[in-house]
């Protein structure tokens, strides 16, 4: 039952070409550099990613953008201070966008991770995003029919793990973290401080460990927006 | 015909204008940017708490300087602080804080408000990066969903229009609308005139609103501080 391994590198060392993969955080609250840092090392392509944003500066989801590796990006607000990694790409035709409100996003990888293939939210009825998408009316009112999202991995950043696999996340850095967990196929963690299964207070557990894949210990972890401001580049 | 440009309200004055219909005891989101100005005009006495999409309930003022935690952030990516009582949650269920309508108020920008209630403020409509973050949920759900806004853009064209023209986020949603010269009130599909700068007649008003100001009652002066 000991989901820790090793090191970055081996967590995201099967993540084929090809691969839907879940990144938590919004902005850089709750991102998870390292991991992604390790998968720009090992170098995927045609990846479609799903996070609330598309990068910002020359690290994270945007140095994974400038390095080819995104062929589609699934998020609600493509900008950031430092967009032109997203932007770029965006204007060449070379990454394609899913543009879904913030909210339906979140209930969409929540539904994946429920068993629950679709649902209707009144978020977006009658707007252009609700174009093509089924409609209907409850007690006089209209609504969106949503489809489940799910991935094949996701990346996520918590602040304490167990070995089990149990989490407690850092302040705003929850966002997405919970719902990716329970929605991708393998779900890959990383942790500023691993403990011993019963240190953290069976009270306090915010995602069980049960949808937790693996789990890697990064005590010295870098918050993206810190890296931005010092004027970082990872390629 | 008055010089709206004299007389109208500063983005302050219509924040505060705003923050004085917010009641003791609400949960309230405030839009990114403009929207954020109307928790600094909180009324004495009354205590809000505000609610933002990312995560976190009872948040208070940026820190200072150098004392940013970039983890405690709002919607807008601005480092925030916590006040006693704060709360901490996913992204799943804080949408449901906001379509599940259990927030009282929301407080949102605007291009266009138009006298049905459909609200654009999203999407200009031409190229370049399409962004839509919480927008078309926030006009979701709250028990009031108001908007602040300049009265005319800044070539001078009604932002009060009958019928949106730019991409809808939502239809029907928006109950109040707060603007540099008006209070307007969207009930049964058409504009309530409500309080107006005593500066500006009603037909010079008119002439600056896309659609039928309508009048149910007295209508009040619109009286804010200089701030």
């Amino acid at each position: 039952m000991d989901k820790t391994i090793g090191d970055v590198a081996a967590a995201v060392a099967d993540i084929p070409d090809g691969a839907s993969v879940m990144i938590g955080g919004f902005g850089g609250s709750g991102a998870p550099i390292e991991l992604i840092h390790a998968l720009i090392d090992r170098g995927p392509r045609d990846l479609t990613v799903i996070n609330n944003n598309a990068g910002n500066g020359r690290i994270g989801i945007a140095a994974m953008i400038d390095a080819g590796m995104v062929r589609k990006i699934i998020c609600s607000f493509p900008k950031s201070k430092d967009p032109r990694a997203f932007t770029e790409a965006y204007l060449a035709g070379r990454i394609e966008l899913e543009l879904v409100p913030q909210g339906t996003l979140a209930e969409r990888i929540r539904a994946g991770g429920a068993g629950i293939p679709a649902f209707y939210t009144p978020t977006s009825f009658g707007t252009e995003l609700a174009a093509g998408k089924p409609t209907a009316e409850f007690d006089g009112r209209g609504y969106v029919q949503e489809r489940w999202l799910k991935a094949d991995y996701a990346l996520v950043k918590a602040e304490t793990a167990d070995r089990h696999g149990n989490l407690v996340y850092r302040k705003a850095g929850r966002n997405f973290g919970p719902l990716m967990c329970m929605a991708a196929a393998t779900t890959i963690v990383q942790a500023t401080r691993i403990v011993d299964p019963g240190a953290i207070d069976p009270e306090h557990v915010v995602t069980p460990g049960l949808f937790v894949d693996r789990v890697i210990g990064v005590p010295d972890a870098r918050q993206e927006e810190d890296l931005n401001i010092e004027g970082a580049v990872y390629a | 015909m008055s010089d709206i440009a004299n007389i109208k309200l500063s983005n302050a004055q219509i924040a505060w204008r705003a923050a004085q219909d917010i009641e003791d005891g609400s949960y309230v989101n405030l839009g990114i940017g403009f929207p954020e100005m109307v928790a600094r005009y909180q009324v004495a006495g009354r205590k809000a708490i505000y609610h933002t999409e990312n995560g976190i309930l009872d948040f208070g003022p940026a820190p200072a300087s150098g004392q940013e935690d970039w983890d405690l952030i709002n919607a807008g990516k601005k480092a925030v602080t916590l006040n006693p009582g704060a709360a901490f949650f996913h992204h799943a269920d804080s949408f449901a804080m906001v379509r599940g309508g259990h927030l009282d108020v929301a407080i949102l920008g605007a291009f266009e408000v138009a006298e049905n209630g459909d609200l654009a403020n999203w999407s200009v409509g031409k190229g370049g990066v399409p962004a839509v973050g919480g927008a078309m949920d926030l006009v979701h759900g709250a028990k009031l969903v108001a908007v602040i806004t300049d009265h005319v853009t800044k070539t001078g064209a009604p932002k009060l229009v009958e019928r949106c023209s730019l991409p809808l986020t939502g239809v029907g949603c928006v109950t109040r609308v707060y603007t540099s010269l008006a209070v307007v009130d969207i009930e049964g599909g058409r504009f309530v005139l409500r309080e107006k700068l005593a500066a500006i007649s009603l037909g010079d008003l008119q002439a600056v609103t896309g659609a039928t100001l309508n009048l149910d009652g007295p209508v009040a002066d619109l009286i804010v501080p200089e701030l």
